[in-house]
């Protein structure tokens, strides 16, 4: 039997020694196996992956995500600055406002996705952990006078799920109940000082709170502690984004990928679309008039061979696209793709074919998410 | 008795038949396994041939022809129940019963406590 990739996705593999979270040893300690993963030994699994993905459906699911990349950027142009790097509306971003974004590159590809949050004197960004050299290298790249783009060594922790306020409240000074999904707060947490935002990649309600190093631990084990919470670790993050329709750098989005391809129009707000003036908006602008050539699609699989991440897909034989993430769905008990088709065959319903090891599996697309969000919107 | 291979896959002779599967070590590495693909009986198969293949959430991994044979009996019962090869890896979670062209030659696989050391030396 060949020993299955356990460097998972999107994980860059380390060159030289892999670097280990502050929470390292409380995997070790819950039993995780661990793997390398964007340059950090990560946590793939404690008691399994099924069994993970629907705790943290069912009440909350704790992931240790210290591995991203957390960001500071201070200085009076560094909304202008993020407006150059991104399609985003960060001038009319309010205090304690987040937004889900992209990073372009001249040629409207995707360096990296990210969370950029106002704070009250400065943006707090979140870029994936397997990206952060290219980030840096992007940010040299395309530097503002006055502004100055900080990685922090803090750790990232994640509570997800339908328990997770009731779980977290009662460690942090703020109110919570307030708080809608991408808000976050800078308050007291466990002790420490910390930012804990009202945001997650589960499709699931839940918070990630940003720490001191060392006061990762005591938090980390005071919220295992609660009968509620059980550790997760990346097999089921994987599973979690997949079923909610969440891309995956890497594989979903890559340099070579618009957002406007990617699904993710969203992300370029309505007054950026008039105005332009992010890097390779002059192609973006132009994909969003005249149409993208493919388009990311979610792929229902008949049968229960799941398809993978690299599997061609066709249309009466002809290639017409790529399985960019598949597996299977604890949640919705089949196997699951997402994948980047000819815009002609997105439509939802479309029957269309997948190499799995020669054989041809059939998919339908399928409107995404395949789990429907639980996250909390203003009422 | 049981041999193991140094693929994690185990075999056990029954006159020239050998009854395969995976280790009890390799579906915990595995994790949650949710398909598994099996050959037609009949099937002449070469050591070293990808013979079965097993889907777990996180991945899809080759099980290999131990021996030279021919493949007489798969397991059905794992078409509707996958995860018997994580609850039984090594007695009702088999895979595959091979006529072995050389029945003598499984002798050179390793016993279980050959296997134990192997396991213990490779993590």
């Amino acid at each position: 039997m060949t020993q299955p990739n356990e460097t998972g996705h999107s994980g860059e593999s380390a060159t030289g020694e892999l670097k280990k979270t502050p929470l390292f040893e409380a995997h070790r300690a819950a039993g995780a196996k661990m793997v390398p993963f964007a340059g950090y030994l990560m946590p793939l699994q404690y008691k399994g992956i099924i069994a993970e993905h629907q705790a943290t459906r069912d009440s909350a699911g704790l992931f240790d995500v210290s591995h991203m990349g957390q960001i500071d950027v201070t200085g009076e142009g560094a909304a202008d600055w993020l407006e150059r790097l991104t399609p985003a509306d960060i001038k009319g971003l309010a205090e304690g406002g987040a937004r889900y974004s992209v990073l372009t590159n001249a040629a409207g590809g995707i360096v990296d996705d990210l969370i950029i949050t106002r704070l009250a004197d400065r943006f707090r960004l979140v870029v994936n952990g397997a990206r952060r050299a290219a980030v840096a290298a992007h940010f040299a790249a395309n530097p503002a006078p006055g502004v100055e783009a900080r990685f922090l060594d803090r750790a990232l922790i994640a509570l997800q799920g339908p328990a997770a306020e009731a779980v977290l409240a009662a460690h942090v000074a703020a109110d919570l109940s307030g708080m809608d999904f991408m808000s976050a707060v800078e308050t007291e947490a466990f002790g420490a000082p910390a930012l804990v935002a009202r945001s997650g990649y589960t499709g699931e309600d839940g918070f990630e709170i940003s720490l001191p190093e060392a006061a990762a631990m005591g938090a980390y084990e005071t919220l295992l502690a609660d009968p509620r919470v059980a550790p997760v670790g990346l097999g089921a993050r994987d599973t979690l984004r997949l079923e909610s329709g969440l891309s995956l750098y890497g594989q979903d989005l890559t340099e070579e990928i618009s957002p406007v391809e990617a699904g993710l129009l969203f992300v370029i707000a309505r007054r950026r679309r008039a105005e332009g003036g992010f890097i390779g908006a002059e192609c973006v602008l132009a994909e969003i008039a005249d149409g993208p050539a493919r388009r990311r699609v979610g792929l229902a699989v008949e049968g229960r061979v799941p398809v993978r991440a690299g599997a061609t897909i066709t249309h009466a034989g002809t290639r017409i696209g790529t399985v960019t993430s598949g597996g299977v769905g604890p949640t919705v008990g089949a196997p699951i793709a997402m994948g980047l088709v000819a815009s002609e065959f997105a439509d939802p319903g479309t029957a269309l074919e997948a190499d799995v090891r020669g054989r041809a599996i059939a998919l339908k697309v399928a409107k995404l998410p395949f789990v429907p969000a639980r996250t909390k919107r203003k009422g | 008795m049981k041999r193991y291979t140094e693929e994690h896959e185990w075999l056990e002779l029954d006159g020239d038949v050998a009854t395969v599967g995976i280790s009890i070590h390799a579906q915990d590495a595995l994790g949650d396994i949710t398909f598994v693909e099996l050959p037609e009986v009949g099937r002449t198969v070469k050591k070293g041939e990808s013979l079965a293949v097993v889907e777990s959430v996180k991945a899809a991994s080759d099980v290999y022809a131990p021996l030279d044979g021919e493949v007489v009996e798969v397991n059905g019962a794992l078409e509707d129940n996958p995860q018997l090869v994580n609850e039984a890896a090594e007695g009702e979670g088999w895979f595959i019963k091979i006529r072995l062209a050389d029945a003598g030659a499984a002798a050179a696989f390793m016993d279980s406590e050959a296997y134990a050391t192997f396991v213990a030396n490779e993590s």
